[in-house]
């Protein structure tokens, strides 16, 4: 018998005549949206000591343009497919993932710009699934800063709102603050492998 | 520090000490280190607090823990099927899945999958189940190098130490030691620790960032194990908080998972439960920095999955015991338990410590060693372990059942044995308590012989002058 058999035949012999269990979901399951989920996802975010600015569809170009300039972003990877009315028209070096950036080319980037697929209020998380404005999973991870577009249609009250609408045959990366580490005497200290500097901007529709 | 295979041949093997102490021995060493239960009183506590103010925040967290449990018991009962219907989906979408009946098949596996990319070095994300099967020291013996990636386990690593904590394998280490580790060894693995290294934690982050840029940026093989893996999409399911595990999820060209088959849920709407318990329970966050989802081969990467039971299905044909397989790793029981806050995670001598390794270790291994009969034993009762738990494993029940079934000492048992007998006739027990009442005076403070372990921790309940039925019979119930 290979190892596949042998263990799914111990598998039912070990629960052979073992009653079934129904699953009682009583939690809170998704939540229409509210017009407090924007402050609630920017409270949460700001609690990871993630930059978070929250403003209106117009003044987006202008703030994206003052945080790279305060950060002194001078080479931005922007994903395909990111919103061009969200770009400044100029004052940094603009770099795409066609053809396909080296892990080294990366390294070297200054910050990466995307869009996200999905934010959490309550758990102050966004969520990106490599779609349009976000890029492969790389591109997020090396460059030491990371400026993310949330629009407010995308904000979902908790989690179980956010599992629904996401899509698992995607690669997905749930977001919660800058990296950090806890093993340090189980304090969490911010920055280890990935981007050490996380700002947010929260677009609100008007 | 020697690593042996402890499990008897033929049985489990699982990494652990030598194992020729018990349990009891190994806390009383540990007691006296002083530094040690600093270190581990400061971050118990801190993680304590943290874990009851997140919980809190959530006004259905007890239908939270509901909900996880039951999904868990599901999933068990129906393994068989879900496991069946992971395969076909992780195939689908591109994904190798291997089957491993032991720690020997799995490491044998992986080996010759490293092997056949034809490299000799690999990246690793913090793993129980590759701990479990001593995958390091396997890979090792053929030639190939695994690097830890994850902070404590590079702390573990390079101070050639043993895990203490299922989520925070360095907790019984403080800044100064842990500095000391990285100024004195990571020259022998890669770039050595900055020159004027400090004890500040950022600092000490820093220095971890620095050493393994350029292997997370080289390596071409990497090895995880998931938090979760869903049957119906054949999706696998890492958190994490460094971005360590990111790293060696998305970088290298072939990944290799190593996942305990009890890792199952059997839906992807399953998992808007579990990503609000693990994370609130584990590090007393609302969300972890880090959570990685993908389904198969993912961006042109190769993907493996090694499902490893190595004694799994044993724990899971016990009725009492199986709810052990619940476990999703989260390490709460841990930090609240006294006896773990007290003897650190060294003394338990498996890869799984505290009060779910109590239950956990000798169902899987067995309980053959003195260490592994010892372990039922590493525990107040108290409770605290079942309370936290978020999928509501009752951690005391199983340490009681365990105890019964572990061998007595000849003292205990002949103690049992004529207690049996005395209470077994009603004349036996007058008798007995009359001679009792009559010779009170006499009964030392501390039992003779063998039975004198018992005493050393226990006062001997005052004998009385009378038995409760004798009163009752003299004076007609009080009323006389």
């Amino acid at each position: 018998m290979s190892a596949r058999d042998v263990i799914l035949a111990r598998v039912r012999a070990a629960v052979e005549g073992v009653p079934d269990v129904e699953i009682p979901r009583s939690y809170r399951g998704p939540e229409p949206a509210t017009d407090g989920l924007v402050d609630l996802l920017a409270d949460r975010v700001r609690d990871y000591k993630a930059v978070v600015h929250v403003v209106e569809e117009a003044g987006v170009a202008a703030l994206v343009a003052d945080s790279l300039a305060a950060r002194g972003v001078r080479r931005l990877v922007v994903p395909e497919g990111f919103p061009e009315t969200w770009l400044p028209s100029g004052g940094f070096e603009r770099i795409g993932d066609e053809p396909r950036l080296s892990a080294a080319d990366l390294d070297t980037a200054d910050g990466i710009l995307t869009t996200c697929a999905v934010a959490v209020a309550e758990t102050g998380t966004i969520v990106l699934d490599a779609g349009e404005g976000q890029g492969r999973r790389a591109l997020t991870l090396l460059p030491d800063y990371h400026l993310c577009v949330v629009r407010q249609d995308q904000i979902e009250s908790g989690v179980p709102g956010a599992v629904a609408r996401l899509d698992p045959a995607r690669p997905l990366t749930w977001i919660s603050g800058p990296s950090a580490t806890s093993d340090i005497e189980l304090n969490r200290v911010e920055g280890v492998h990935g981007p050490r500097t996380l700002e947010v901007v929260v677009v609100t529709s008007g | 520090m020697s690593r042996t295979f402890l499990g008897m041949p033929g049985t489990v093997s699982m990494m652990g000490y030598s194992g020729k102490e018990t349990f009891p021995e190994n806390a009383a060493k540990a007691v006296r280190n002083s530094q040690l239960r600093f270190n581990l009183r400061k971050a118990t506590g801190t993680i304590r607090g943290r874990r009851a103010s997140v919980v809190g925040e959530l006004p259905d967290w007890p239908d939270l823990r509901q909900a996880g449990k039951a999904i868990k018991d599901h999933t068990l009962r129906n393994l068989d099927t879900y496991l069946v219907r992971l395969e076909e989906a992780v195939t689908k979408a591109g994904g190798h899945v291997h089957w491993a009946r032991d720690a020997a098949e799995a490491n044998r596996i992986v080996t010759d999958l490293v092997k056949a990319t034809g490299e000799t070095q690999v990246v690793k994300v913090k793993s129980m189940a590759t701990q479990e099967i001593g995958l390091n020291e396997a890979l090792h013996a053929e030639g190939i190098t695994a690097y830890e990636t994850d902070l404590a386990e590079l702390i573990v690593q390079l101070g050639d130490d043993w895990p203490s904590h299922i989520l925070v394998p360095a907790i019984h280490r403080n800044r100064s030691e842990i500095r000391e580790i990285f100024v004195r060894h990571m020259s022998e693995w890669g770039r050595p620790a900055p020159e004027r290294l400090t004890d500040e934690p950022a600092a000490l982050a820093e220095a971890a960032r620095l050493h393994l840029r350029e292997r997370f940026l080289a390596t071409k093989v990497a090895i995880s194990g998931a938090n979760f893996m869903v049957a119906e999409t054949g999706t696998l399911v890492v958190l994490e908080s460094e971005g360590n595990g990111r790293m060696c999820l998305t970088l290298p060209e072939t990944l290799i998972s190593v996942v305990g088959i009890e890792k199952l849920v059997p839906t992807w709407r399953d998992l808007e439960v579990f990503l609000q318990l693990l994370p609130r329970s584990s590090t007393g966050e609302r969300m972890n920095p880090y959570t990685s989802m993908w389904t198969g081969a993912t961006e042109g990467q190769e993907f493996h999955l090694v499902l490893l039971d190595n004694g799994r299905t044993g724990v899971l044909a016990d009725d009492l015991g199986r709810q052990a397989l619940r476990c999703i790793r989260c390490s709460a029981c841990l930090n609240v338990c006294p006896v773990y806050e007290r003897s650190g995670g060294h003394a338990y001598g498996s890869v799984y410590p505290g009060p779910i390794g109590a239950i956990l270790t000798p169902q899987l291994r067995g309980m053959g060693s003195e260490l592994d009969r010892s372990l039922p034993y590493a525990s107040s009762l108290c409770g605290a372990c079942y309370e936290v738990c978020p999928v509501a494993i009752d951690i005391p029940s199983v340490l009681i059942e365990l105890r019964g079934r572990s061998r007595h000492p000849v003292a205990e048992r002949a103690g049992m044995a004529a207690a049996g007998w005395v209470f077994k006739r009603q004349g036996r027990l007058a008798r007995a308590q009359r001679m009792g009442g009559r010779m009170r005076r006499l009964v030392p403070k501390r039992l003779p012989g063998p039975l004198g372990g018992w005493t050393d921790t226990r006062d001997l309940p005052a004998i009385p002058k009378e038995s409760f039925r004798d009163w009752w019979n003299r004076t007609d119930g009080g009323a006389r």
